[in-house]
């Protein structure tokens, strides 16, 4: 056996060597990769939304938008006060309601109503929004997002639980078809 | 003495480095780049070992949870002796971070040093400079306050217009369905492990590139960079009239280092801490979040922009801008160096300066945000209230409730997302101003379901009253003719 034929054959241990490990990284990268992506997998996302009470109708007069708060599904200990949310619920009669998103349409803000103006006001980029949550002005390019809602034994129930963000409107696209005509 | 030498000896036995250490301090440098303006370099680093120290000092008391970590802050700041300090430092250290990196890349621009053969150097300080951003929204991220919660959901609402995956990016971003525990949880990895060990990595590589290719030679106008003769140019120059690195430059960099590190100590002892604001309580809604000052730009920008080029400026601009700066090694490879003999890069700093100072400077005061408690806190100043009918002060009070001072400014008073009102009867008659505020138009919402005709007619009559004295208001001249007698002319015969 000469020099040379030792030497390719400690090369092809060498590249032997480099393929197992490839295997085995490829091998582990399965479970690293999923754990990463957890959030974002189907099977976890279905449970993201979830219907949430708001307590009784009763706290939400006719004729008047409200601010509600409720909890996520799916928190945990340490999430402390961020894993409870806020939304704005308008009671236009008996059995019709609007439960709007506490979030701008523009990047997420906190949007304040002001019942004598009849308007949604956001502190940040200055959109607004008229009491039905459509748009009357400034940077957002759509009215405020809507939770679908449903009422049972005289308690109000929001479909809920998501960020609602401009590429992800959750909520809303359950509502479609269900939105009432300005009141 | 003698003990010191031996330890020295008996050590280099074993490391062997004090030979690669001598040869890397002394290595010669051009003469001229013995300059304190090369110094924004070494002091970029000495800010980021500063930041290590304080991190690490921060790490040993912050928890990073979401329910505990503005507590923590808060023991910081009032019960750990300095513990308030060490925060202000970390804050102002990444203040002055972001600053000398910039200043840096602009000295760097301006000299040519990205020019051939240092483009990789160039490349790897683009890469630097957008982890010493992701640092500083990180870190505003980990002080977990109102102002940090809302700025990840404008995080997550930006990322979540990118085509198709949106909505997994923001998932992941935030580490489930909502801001909440994982959310911080994953900020703190990325700004306590993964970005830090990338940035001392590329670090340590800029560095190497520098030694390895040499510092960036003094431009002189009319000397051409051309890649087939310029290593050879380069290392004639050294010989020619090169310095040792230790002790000829050296001593600039270290001054500089100090002088940040004692302006950092002062800034730091003089402003204090940066917050933490108010509770991340996503159920409090009175909240104005406003984002750090290096990203003040940003928020200008994502007001201003017309709303249906927000999308593709959000996505697209950033690429635009990274590619420009990786690809601008290879267009512009060769040529003069000389900031004297290239108009256009001075004129492209000139307006990146001026547009993101502009920027800034407009985010300090926000026009474009509603004042949102200017109806209730800000009252219409007297002058324009002193003798008016009891119909106009109706008016006023209506201007005041249904929230008209939001947005509108009074006599420098209250919003000005939308124009100031002091002399809006010149420019407005009657009916152009009850159109407008029924029917709305030019970003102004319609008031037409909210106000009633006698609220309308009186907020109209206010209206009309606001213009300088001795100027009469708009009028519309035809309806004068249709539904008003024509004004008598003293002592004219009436027909």
């Amino acid at each position: 056996m000469t020099v040379t034929d030792n030497m390719t054959r400690r090369i092809l241990l060498v590249k032997l060597g480099v393929l197992f490990n490839a295997c085995v990284g490829a091998l582990l990268a399965i479970p690293i990769l999923r754990y990463l992506l957890s959030p974002a997998v189907a099977g976890r996302k279905s449970s993201y939304q979830e219907w949430l009470t708001l307590g009784p109708l009763t706290q939400f007069p006719e004729g008047q938008t409200r601010l509600a708060t409720f909890t996520n599904p799916g928190v945990q200990p340490w999430d402390g006060k961020t894993a409870d949310s806020a939304c704005w619920v308008r009671r236009i009669d008996a059995n019709h309601l609007q439960v709007f998103a506490i979030n701008c349409a523009h990047l997420g803000c906190p949007v304040r109503w002001f019942p004598q103006s009849g308007l949604f006001l956001c502190p940040c980029h200055g959109g607004a929004y008229y009491e039905d949550g459509s748009r009357a002005s400034g940077p957002p390019e759509r009215g405020l997002f809507e939770y679908a809602y449903k009422i049972q034994g005289g308690n109000l129930f929001i479909q809920a639980g998501e960020l609602p963000t401009p590429g992800n409107p959750s909520a809303s696209l359950t509502t479609i078809g269900k939105k009432l005509p300005c009141a | 003495m003698r003990l010191i030498s031996q330890i020295a000896e008996w050590l280099d036995a074993r490391l062997q480095l004090a030979g690669a250490i001598r040869e890397t301090a002394e290595h010669p440098v051009p003469r001229q780049t013995a300059s304190w303006f090369y110094v924004f370099g070494s002091g970029a680093l000495v800010i980021f070992g500063m930041q290590v120290v304080t991190g690490i000092l921060l790490a040993l008391v912050y928890v990073p949870t979401a329910g505990e970590a503005w507590n923590s802050l808060q023991t910081l700041n009032h019960s750990i002796t300095f513990g308030w300090y060490i925060r202000a430092l970390h804050g102002w250290g990444s203040n002055f971070m972001v600053a000398v990196v910039l200043i840096h890349m602009v000295q760097v621009f301006f000299f040519g040093a990205y020019k051939f053969p240092r483009e990789l150097t160039w490349i790897v300080g683009v890469f630097l400079l957008l982890m010493t951003l992701g640092m500083a929204f990180s870190g505003q991220v980990l002080r977990f306050d109102q102002d940090a919660f809302w700025g990840i959901g404008i995080g997550a609402s930006i990322s979540s217009r990118v085509p198709v995956l949106g909505p997994w990016i923001v998932h992941i971003l935030l580490g489930g369905p909502i801001i909440a525990g994982a959310t911080l949880s994953r900020f703190f990895a990325l700004h306590v492990f993964l970005i830090p060990a990338l940035l001392i990595g590329l670090v340590g590589l800029h560095l190497l590139m520098v030694l390895k290719l040499g510092i960036n030679e003094w431009p002189m106008p009319g000397r051409i960079v051309r890649k087939s003769t310029y290593v050879l140019e380069y290392h004639e120059l050294v010989e020619k009239d090169g310095v040792p690195f230790f002790p000829a430059a050296i001593w600039k960099d270290l001054l500089f280092g100090g002088f940040l590190l004692l302006l950092l100590a002062l800034v730091a002892a003089y402003y204090g801490p940066f917050g933490p604001s108010g509770r991340p309580d996503p159920t409090i809604i009175q909240t104005a979040p406003r984002p750090d000052y290096f990203f003040l730009w940003l928020y200008a920008l994502l007001s201003l922009l017309p709303p249906q080029m927000e999308t593709p400026a959000l996505l697209i601009g950033p690429v635009v801008v990274i590619a420009g700066l990786l690809l601008l090694p290879f267009l512009f490879g060769e040529g003069e160096k000389s900031w004297r003999r290239r108009p256009v890069a001075v004129l492209a700093i000139a307006l990146v300066a001026v547009v993101l100072g502009t920027f800034t400077s407009l985010a300090g005061h926000a026009p474009w945000s509603p004042v949102m408690d200017a109806w209730s806190g800000a009252p219409v100043p007297q002058q324009f209230l002193r003798n008016r009918t009891a119909l106009e002060r109706q008016g006023a009070l209506v201007f005041q409730l249904k929230q008209c001072h939001n947005c509108h400014a009074l006599g420098d008073i209250g919003g000005r997302r939308g124009p100031a009102l002091d002399s809006v009867a010149l420019v407005q008659t009657k009916d152009q101003l009850i159109r407008q505020v029924i029917q709305g138009g030019g970003n102004m919402p319609a008031y037409g379901k909210n106000l009633s005709p006698a609220e309308t007619t009186a907020l109209v009559s206010f209206l009309e009253t606001l213009h300088p004295a001795g100027q009469s208001p708009a009028r519309d001249a035809s309806r004068s003719l249709v539904s008003e007698p024509a004004p008598q002319t003293p002592g004219e015969p009436r027909p």
